[in-house]
């Protein structure tokens, strides 16, 4: 297989200066390198997330803790909200997205390109914009304010009277400018795996992560743009003295939730479903088995997009919607749990009966599953409107969702890493300091967040800023924020992972796994035009095909 | 063992979408989802401004100026479609597309003018002001985004750099086009019939 990349005359790949390097990258509309450039931005606001989470995990450590004033709390918590998910798990599933998809249909670039570029460049504008606050977002006494009004900024704390200064109008505009980007590249995704498939490629043999990049590419479409309507709306009241949001003048504060989860639900599928893509790719592989079920993922993963359209309000069942709404997204996002558990099953009827080697990204799979089935579990108890009214806005819905994004998500994404950084770098990642990053990781994990379930059913509401002794919070307190700092140990040793074996890792050669997609056909990292000619695919596992062409997929379909 | 015959070929010939259509779909999906949140803050706030004026007061059917847009869509689509055959038809029906949404675009200016300066109504007035002139406008400037992109097909067309080959393009831009003056039929029903 090696023979499917051109030999590159030594004088081309001669170390250039790095003033030009760096001109290469930033002006780069290559997919790979974009790809590259969203995970590293990623990386560096997971740094600035993770450093405001364990500002608020220290502040919570004790009762009347205060390592930080309530206004830098408040700051905290919106900032942490905002950047994980905006600019760390947007930019790191778009950038996987962008790397493989054309890679695995055989394409040598996204569909567009310049607006790939483009599309990379507003979203990371957009994070700029959202830290530039913390010196240029002038709050009550014209120092340096971020937003301090939550990631929902509901109104009408959003509106100019409660949120003076401009740190509001910076939060406004990073999601804007971001929300265009993610536009732009999902309009992207689609066009690539709609019109840029190599011959063969038919939809029924798509690998499932295409699939599932997919649907969730049609789901920013439906899902960001809400937001992005109601951020213009929000500038309208702020800066041209419109009523949207502003109850004064008969607006309602209750559309702005509308709007806000209208988007902030789907959202969540937005991010989660590249990461069953991850799975769905991963799993097989370590399983040495085909993927279980592949027609009924894909059914899956359109009907979840479809149900996760409609349950939004959910979010509200606090605010006193009428028993019929209640009702009905009660029934609605109890149905998600359908698909979902599907989906689940058909990973274990993977797994069943294969030979399982459990390298680093398997072990994080299989974390991934167990962890997104308890999340699952909770979000069936917070779906019921009468149980979610006792526990809403409590801790026990933070750590629900973090199990989701944590313990789901991000598992998913370490897996992600392991599975593909030979591709990207043409290093092996370390198994060692992987199994160290794993342990720690789950370990500090389930401290924090199994724990964290507790205080929330104790009565701990989300967002304080300290407590009272003697609730029984303390210690559980304690425990959550030791929890913290052990993943963040647990990172610092992925970061270093990451960067040692960048130089001294294990020569990765074109399929260090064995796998059976075409991202694995060419050499590692990719040439700029990644297939010197154009494959052509008889199976949705064409190296299997060329490895055992004695017995290969394609008779079977 | 070279790539070329590592794997099998397909038996049937291998055809995919035009990648600009889709896009342009892709792109009509998300605006639709951006209205569609601007129709329902007009609709959902429709009389519940506690000061005047109200719409029923002020607005007026613009029913010349919606024949205008309307019939725009006609001759965009008749435009792309003689690209082909008669290079001069296409450069005038494209002017002419040109000319109805400038036209289309005086009567939003006209309306917003008396609204402003003879009515009294602005932006910041009551809720009726502020989701009127968001929505219209919202909707004003894609007719702005579109006659800006028909022009410059109309400046390279009078240069004569806009071949047969550009076709595909003329119809994604043509996509847009009809997207617009859809939204439109939504937002005048929305506006001018319901909201009165």
């Amino acid at each position: 297989m090696s023979s499917n990349v051109i030999t590159v005359p030594v004088g081309q790949t001669e170390a250039r200066p790095w003033v030009d390097k760096l001109h290469q990258w930033l002006t780069t509309v290559d997919h790979k390198r974009l790809g590259i450039l969203y995970i590293v931005s990623a990386l560096l606001f997971l740094a600035a997330g993770g450093v405001e989470a364990l500002i608020i995990r220290i502040q919570l450590m004790h009762s009347h803790n205060n390592f930080v004033s309530p206004e830098v709390f408040n700051q905290m918590f919106t900032m942490h909200g905002t950047t994980m998910i905006f600019f760390v798990a947007m930019p790191v599933l778009f950038g996987f997205a962008n790397y493989l998809v054309p890679l695995m249909i055989g394409a040598s670039d996204m569909a567009f390109p310049r607006l790939n570029a483009f599309s990379f460049w507003l979203s990371f504008l957009g994070g700029l914009l959202l830290y530039f606050s913390f010196v240029g977002g002038s709050g009550l006494y014209g120092a340096g304010s971020a937003p301090d009004v939550g990631w929902w900024s509901y109104a009408p704390l959003g509106a100019r009277a409660f949120s003076p200064g401009h740190s509001s109008d910076y939060w406004t505009l990073a999601l804007l400018v971001s929300g265009f980007g993610s536009i732009g590249t999902a309009i992207n995704i689609i066009a690539t795996i709609l019109c840029l498939r190599c011959p063969g490629m038919k939809s029924s043999r798509m690998p499932l992560l295409v699939w599932m990049n997919l649907v969730m590419a049609g789901m920013v479409l439906l899902a960001i743009t809400p937001l992005s309507a109601a951020q213009v709306m929000l500038l309208i009241d702020r800066y041209l003295g419109g009523h949207f949001f502003d109850t004064q003048a008969g607006g309602s504060a209750v559309l702005w939730m509308h709007f806000f989860w209208i988007f902030g639900h789907p959202e969540v599928y937005v991010l989660i479903i590249p990461c069953f893509a991850f799975m769905s790719e991963i799993i097989p592989v370590f399983s040495r088995k085909p993927i279980f079920g592949y027609p009924v993922m894909v059914a899956a993963t359109v009907c979840i997009a479809f149900v996760s359209m409609s349950v939004w309000a959910h979010h509200m069942f606090t605010i006193g919607m009428n028993s019929y709404a209640n009702s009905f997204f009660t029934l609605t996002t109890m149905v998600v749990g359908i698909p979902t558990g599907i989906k689940i099953f058909n990973w274990i009827g993977t797994m069943w009966g294969g030979r399982i080697q459990f390298k680093t990204a398997m072990l994080f799979s299989i974390g991934f599953l167990f962890q997104f089935l308890i999340a699952g579990l909770t979000g069936i108890m917070m779906a019921a409107s009468p149980f979610d009214w006792q526990l809403s806005l409590s801790y026990f819905v933070v750590a629900h969702f973090h199990y989701v994004i944590v313990g789901g998500i991000l598992f998913a994404l370490f897996a992600a890493f392991y599975y593909w950084y030979p591709k990207m770098t043409g290093r092996m990642l370390s198994e060692r300091l992987g199994k160290w990053h794993f342990w720690l990781f789950l370990i500090g994990f389930h401290l924090t967040f199994d724990v964290m379930h507790i205080p929330g059913i104790l009565g701990m509401p989300r967002r304080i800023y300290t407590y009272e002794p003697g609730r029984g919070w303390d210690t559980l307190n304690f425990i959550i924020s030791i929890g913290a700092f052990i993943q963040a140990l647990a990172i610092l040793i992925f970061v270093a992972n990451l960067i040692i074996s960048y130089f001294k890792g294990e020569r990765a050669g074109n399929d260090p796994w064995d796998a059976w997609t075409l991202e694995w056909s060419t050499s590692s990292p990719p040439p700029a035009y990644n297939f010197a000619t154009v494959p052509t695919v008889a199976s949705r596992r064409p190296l299997w095909d060329l490895k055992h062409p004695e017995d290969p997929d394609s008779r079977y379909e | 063992m070279t790539a070329t015959t590592s794997f099998p070929n397909p038996a049937t010939e291998w055809r995919l979408p035009s990648r600009g259509k889709v896009a342009m779909a892709g792109l009509i999906i998300a605006e639709s989802a951006i209205f569609t949140i601007f129709v329902v803050a007009y609709l959902f706030y429709m009389g519940k401004s506690t000061t005047g004026p109200t719409p029923s007061e002020v607005l007026e059917t613009p029913i010349f100026y919606t024949i205008c847009l309307l019939s725009s869509s006609l001759t965009i689509h008749l435009a792309a479609k003689s690209l082909q055959r008669d290079y001069r038809l296409f450069l005038v029906l494209l002017v002419l597309t040109i000319a109805l949404g400038g036209l289309f675009l005086f009567g939003t200016g006209q309306e917003w003018h008396r609204l402003v300066y003879e009515r009294g109504l602005t932006i910041s007035t009551n809720l009726f002001g502020t989701t009127y002139y968001s929505l219209v406008g919202l909707h004003a400037f894609h007719v702005t985004a579109g006659l800006i992109m028909l022009s410059l097909v109309a400046i390279f067309g009078f240069i004569g750099r806009v071949g047969v080959d550009q076709s595909a393009r003329i119809e994604v831009l043509s996509m847009y086009w009809h997207f617009v003056d859809a939204v439109w039929v939504v937002v005048f029903t929305v506006v001018y019939v319901l909201g009165r």
